[in-house]
């Protein structure tokens, strides 16, 4: 009691509510300006005719959205996976299952998928959370390694030949559209706006914060009440809900698996990638990183042929050193040094 | 709950902890007043961090038992001590650096608030009363030395402690910060926080004390008044040297 007294002021002064106000004001500003870029990216893919930047527009949506699920777990709670291939694929696969051989709607499929994708990476938390640092990223690798080969020798979910989806006609109700590239690129960019306003909402959160106090310092974290593993698999099992969600479009938009298409290495890496471009643990860093990143991807990839060569590995390699180097808070943070710098001379 | 009101705030009750062959803490025995401030000194490695590590319960002994208000916490965690009521700085500050400051301070305002928006104005009031006012907006990873420490005492006091164990927030200190410290001690300790200080430099631990237990090799050298306390034949030796027995 008397331990709270020393907080509760006596009167609370002007200058807290004023900063109130402007906090909230400032959220409400961050609100207006995501409405707006969003409904930019609502109209984008009808001012775009040519189907081959469609397809890029679709995977750049998409990734940024993948890329905002992983950012929860490694931008926003600081533990770094390199697995979340894993969740992309137990997405694409219970959606593609459940639709091609029982006949469920992907819709459902997306959230059973979701669901599963989330138990699991709570199951892998459990014991890999009690590893330190880069064990942890250590042991993504090699679970969601494993995860591919199980996926590859398991004849139920048809082994290395994989599932194609039967030929419908488009319709919102399976999810396919044979020819279009509207829809799928709104629905990216319903998981996107879906996943950032999870982002936006927690960060303001008990949890927002605890993540970014066990990123910071779990041994500060804890001694200031924080619930340190359970702040971790709270942030890893939103992370894989989301990503699987990701997982079950892409199958949807692709119609055809098989275990490398969704669950290779590769995958884990890009959905890493633009966050750390763009600005890890930021709102926007994910979209910005996957604006730059995948269309270059794409385009190089149409150049410099398929995707076994490791070509694109080697150039993501490079990427992130660059980033490291030069700016490792991210592009983002290009334009907060001019804001900062701008009000240093007022 | 059987709290006493009228006993001790917190048992120490003959704890021991040992790092390999390296016995930390032996044998530690001590009561702490509610609403006291307890310097707790003693030389270099002499185990005061590991008891405050102890007792905030980063470690838990090998042998004895840790009472706080009556309840027994020697296996509780840290997260779950601080919601009773017990919070820490650290000697080398661990500030969150990739927040500003005032969203460090939230971080230990939440543990007594329900969400952001009120922890965060409880985290505002805490930085006007550590004058740290002016750095809210700082990321925390750029402040100076002192305003780190202040920091660790403002992010700690944001949790709504009634025990809190302060480890060398005045070291390092010019005179002037050091008295501005001295000061905000006081006034957490007048707000009914009881506090256990760590500190080297007698001539600011003393007058503030109320009393004085002195570690060495882990053991409890000497405890009582400061007054008492620095006039120990064996705090003398072992570890205020022979300055202090000519003053
Ligand atoms: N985690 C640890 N592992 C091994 N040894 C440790 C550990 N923590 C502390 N020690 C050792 O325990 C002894 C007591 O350390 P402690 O940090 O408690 O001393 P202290 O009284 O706080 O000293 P100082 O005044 O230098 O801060 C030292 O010999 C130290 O090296
Ligand atoms: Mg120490």
């Amino acid at each position: 009691m008397t331990g709270t007294s020393l907080i509760a002021a006596p009167a609370i002064s002007p200058s807290l509510d004023e900063a109130a106000r402007r906090f909230a004001a400032k959220r409400r500003r961050s609100l207006y300006v995501g409405a707006l870029i969003f409904a930019g990216l609502a109209a984008l893919p009808y001012a775009i005719r040519d189907v081959y930047l469609q397809n890029v527009l679709v995977l750049t949506l998409l990734y940024a959205a993948l890329s905002q699920s992983w950012n929860i777990l490694g931008g926003y709670c600081g533990q770094i996976s390199l697995g979340h291939a894993l969740y992309f694929g137990i997405g694409a696969y219970a959606t593609s299952i459940l639709f091609v051989n029982y006949g469920v709607s992907p819709w459902l499929g997306l959230g059973l998928g979701a669901v599963l994708a989330a138990s699991i990476a709570l199951a892998i938390g459990w014991p890999c959370f009690r590893l330190g640092g880069h064990y942890f990223s250590i042991a993504t690798i090699v679970i969601a390694e494993a995860g591919l080969l199980l996926m590859q020798n398991w004849d139920f979910v048809g082994g290395a030949m994989g599932v194609q989806w039967p030929f419908n006609p488009d319709s919102w109700a399976t999810l396919q559209f044979a020819r279009d590239k509207i829809p799928h690129a709104h629905l990216a960019l319903g998981l996107l706006v879906g996943t950032w306003l999870v982002t936006f909402v927690v960060a303001e959160s008990r949890w927002g914060y605890g993540w970014r106090a066990v990123k910071d310092d779990p041994a500060a974290a804890q001694s200031l009440g924080v619930e340190v593993f359970r702040s971790k698999m709270a942030a890893a099992a939103i992370s894989a809900f989301f990503t699987a969600v990701g997982g079950g479009l892409y199958a949807s938009y692709v119609s055809y698996i098989d275990p490398e298409s969704v669950m290779s290495f590769r995958f884990s890496l890009l959905f890493a990638l633009p966050a750390v471009l763009g600005g890890v643990g930021t709102l926007w860093g994910a979209l910005v990183g996957a604006a730059i990143l995948i269309p270059i991807t794409e385009i190089s990839r149409s150049y410099l042929g398929g995707t076994g060569s490791g070509i694109d590995l080697i150039f993501y390699g490079g990427l992130v050193m660059v980033v490291a180097i030069a700016r490792p808070e991210g592009v983002l943070s290009l334009f907060k040094r001019t804001r900062a710098a701008r009000n240093e001379e007022v | 709950m059987s709290t006493d009101p009228s006993g001790p705030i917190l048992r120490v009750d003959d704890v021991t902890l040992a790092f390999g062959g390296l016995v930390a803490n032996r044998d530690v025995t001590l009561d702490v007043r509610r609403g006291e401030i307890l310097g707790l000194i003693g030389p270099n490695g002499a185990g005061k961090s590991t008891l405050f590590n102890l007792i905030s319960g980063v470690y838990r002994p090998s042998k004895g038992r840790i009472l706080f208000e009556g309840t027994d916490i020697t296996r509780l965690p840290p997260a779950e001590r601080c919601r009773r009521g017990i919070a820490r700085t650290f000697q080398v500050p661990r500030s969150f650096d990739s927040m500003n400051v005032l969203e460090n301070v939230t971080v230990g305002a939440l543990a007594r608030h329900p969400n952001a928006a009120s922890a965060r104005r409880a985290a505002l009031d805490t930085l006007e009363r550590v004058e740290l006012t002016h750095r809210a907006e700082a990321v925390a990873g750029e402040l100076t030395p002192p305003e780190k420490r202040r920091l660790e005492v403002a992010r700690a006091l944001a949790t709504g402690p009634r025990l809190l164990l302060l480890d060398e927030v005045l070291t390092g200190l010019t005179p002037s910060e050091a008295k501005a410290g001295v000061a905000l001690i006081r006034r957490v300790a007048a707000m009914g926080v009881t506090v256990i200080m760590v500190e080297h430099v007698m001539e600011v631990v003393m007058p503030l004390v109320d009393r004085a237990v002195v570690l060495h090799l882990g053991s409890v050298l000497a405890q009582g008044l400061p007054a008492e306390v620095v006039r120990d034949d064996g705090v003398i030796t072992a570890y205020l040297g022979e300055r202090h027995r000519a003053a």
